[in-house]
């Protein structure tokens, strides 16, 4: 069996003058979770609708488990899962009845529906809600009905755009801790999030994507090791203190500075006999803490607001 | 937008529906929230035509008089069956419709195998059968007062489903443009409130002037009303099927125009 499930070359996607996808190529393969980061408008949910055939392809090819999304969209999406960012749960129906009428679209014969549908609601602990209207859920609860739908189908891959924004603590450990179970069945999935704590947790391999390109792609700890090396010291630092640590740093091997607002980031590699406490001296605030992916994507995004 | 972008939206997005069995299951879905709340609805059907039935048929039809020896009551009779069935239709797919896609319940759809065109024509053959069971409950309550007259008038059963898919062809059309709520009341207020009162149900049209009589034959709720009462009366007559014909060529264009202009609203 082919290792490749998703591949993409070239992919574009064109409104009107406006390119909100530019000829991006990556590829994902079968059993891993990948990840699409990056600010809102990057492109992210742009490029998933173009993977779950609901959105055409203006250019590029696109292909998903062998078939192409420009001529079998059908044949793609009967083999997928998608669990969109916002819900879109038929508030007309009950817990049970969404899932029923779910399972139908796939044409999933009628018993073995009914017993995929226990299967589902029994693992995301909402069996004693099937009765309820929509309406009557809690947000956690939605999301989990939503992953749980994505899922009747047993697919091959599945397709979570943001599952977890806007949930309390909780509700997103326990949405976690069913996605990592899944992916420990073999279940290749697909995320897009702007949590990078999401992102460090579940994805073997991401890309960040910027104005619909690229701009970097690896294994979590790659990316934290190229883009932001093992170390960041934060300095909260008054004017006159920034002075006197930016001169401090000038001219030393393996260190980075960038300027967030009121605070000094301070990249460095771990190994070149820089001691971080000396800055201790320089001023108020110092926080020492090892690098993570939030840093690369502030350092490559930029610390600023993304124009909307 | 400019007059001309909604035609040549619609003429770039045409092409063959691609329409499969999953529009029967779109079809099931509606079936199933009807069924959610048949129980606390079903009399509202009986109710509004008895009422008018009772209205204009006892109250104003004392007043009137038809030619030959044709009561009031059996002059309304089909008629009603036809202007309800138009806005049982009607309203399932412009109101209905409207919140389906405002809720995002379509776009669940489309991420299924199931694709746009099997949503639209789902839609459609659904308003079809909510026409149809609106006839079914009217028809009780026409022929409990005695507008029922002769046996052809079965034929209205079958023929409740093409003025149903006309309908919501129609209504669907317009839903798939429509902005807001509020421009469903335009759209009822200008086009569908129109047709009720002067498609012929509740007065005869050879009493308004030329012109009236020939803008009627332009609304499909005419031909709608002329085929029923034909058949409610037992006077079936060959312009009758000139009459079919022309609900059928207008349930096609419609039927097509509703394809492109949902592909419009929710293919992006």
């Amino acid at each position: 069996m082919q290792q490749e499930i998703i591949a993409a070359r070239a992919l574009t996607k064109r409104y009107g003058d406006f390119t909100a996808v530019d000829g991006i190529s990556f590829s994902v393969q079968r059993g891993e979770c990948f990840g699409f980061l990056g600010p809102n408008g990057a492109g992210k949910t742009t490029t998933i609708r173009m993977i779950t055939g609901v959105s055409p392809v203006t250019d590029g090819s696109l292909a998903v488990d062998g078939m192409h999304a420009q001529v079998d969209a059908r044949g793609i999406k009967s083999i997928l899962g998608v669990v969109p960012q916002d819900d879109n749960l038929d508030l007309e129906l009950t817990v049970r009845q969404n899932l029923r009428a779910y399972a139908r679209y796939f044409d999933l014969p009628k018993q073995v529906a009914e017993a995929r549908i226990d299967e589902i609601l029994t693992f995301f602990q909402l069996a004693d809600r099937q009765k309820d209207r929509i309406d009557a859920l809690s947000g956690g609860l939605k999301r989990r009905l939503t992953v749980a739908r994505g899922l009747l189908n047993s697919p091959k891959i599945l397709v979570l755009d943001e599952p977890t924004t806007g949930l309390d603590p909780q509700a997103r450990h326990m949405v976690w801790q069913k996605l990592r179970s899944l992916r420990s069945q073999g279940v290749t999935m697909l995320l897009t999030t702007h949590y990078m704590e999401e992102a460090a947790h579940l994805c073997d391999r991401l890309v960040i994507l910027d104005q619909g390109r690229i701009i970097a792609e690896g294994t979590p700890a790659e990316l934290i090791s190229a883009h932001a090396g093992r170390d960041v010291i934060e300095v909260h630092a008054t004017p006159d203190e920034r002075l006197a640590v930016l001169r401090y740093l000038e001219g030393r091997q393996g260190v980075m500075v960038e300027e967030g607002g009121d605070i000094l980031y301070v990249y460095s590699d771990g190994q070149n006999g820089f001691n971080p406490a000396s800055l201790r001296d320089l001023a108020e605030r110092v926080i020492y803490r090892n690098a993570n992916l939030e840093d690369v994507f502030l350092k490559l995004t930029g610390r600023g607001l993304a124009a909307e | 937008m400019s007059t001309l972008a909604l035609p040549r939206a619609v003429l770039e997005r045409w092409k063959r529906p691609d329409v499969s069995w999953l529009a029967v299951r779109v079809w099931q879905r509606n079936r199933d929230v009807f069924m959610n709340i048949w129980k606390s609805e079903a009399i509202w059907p009986f109710v509004e035509p008895l009422l008018t039935l009772v209205a204009l048929g006892f109250g104003l039809g004392d007043f009137i008089e038809l030619e030959g020896q044709q009561s009031y009551i059996e002059f309304i009779g089909p008629g009603l069956l036809g202007a309800y069935a138009m806005w049982m239709a009607s309203a399932e797919a412009c109101w209905g419709a409207y919140f389906r896609i405002d809720q995002k319940t379509f776009d669940a759809i489309l991420s299924t195998p199931a694709t746009i065109d099997d949503v639209t024509s789902g839609e459609v053959l659904w308003a079809s059968t909510r026409s149809l069971i609106s006839v079914v409950c009217i028809f009780i309550v026409v022929l409990v007062f005695g507008a029922i007259v002769s046996p052809l008038a079965v034929l209205i059963f079958p023929l409740s489903l093409l003025p149903g898919l006309m309908f919501g062809s129609i209504s669907l059309s317009y839903a798939a443009v429509a902005r807001s709520v509020s421009s469903l009341n335009y759209f009822f207020a200008v086009f569908i409130t129109p047709q009720f009162w002067l498609c012929g149900a509740f007065f005869p049209l050879d009493q308004l002037p030329g012109w009236v009589q020939a803008a009627a034959w332009f609304t499909p709720a005419f031909h709608v009303v002329e085929i029923y009462r034909g058949l409610a009366t037992g006077n079936p007559e060959w312009v009758h099927l000139a009459n079919l014909a022309w609900m059928i060529v207008v349930t096609a264009g419609f039927y097509a125009l509703a394809i492109t202009l949902m592909r419009r609203r929710l293919v992006k």
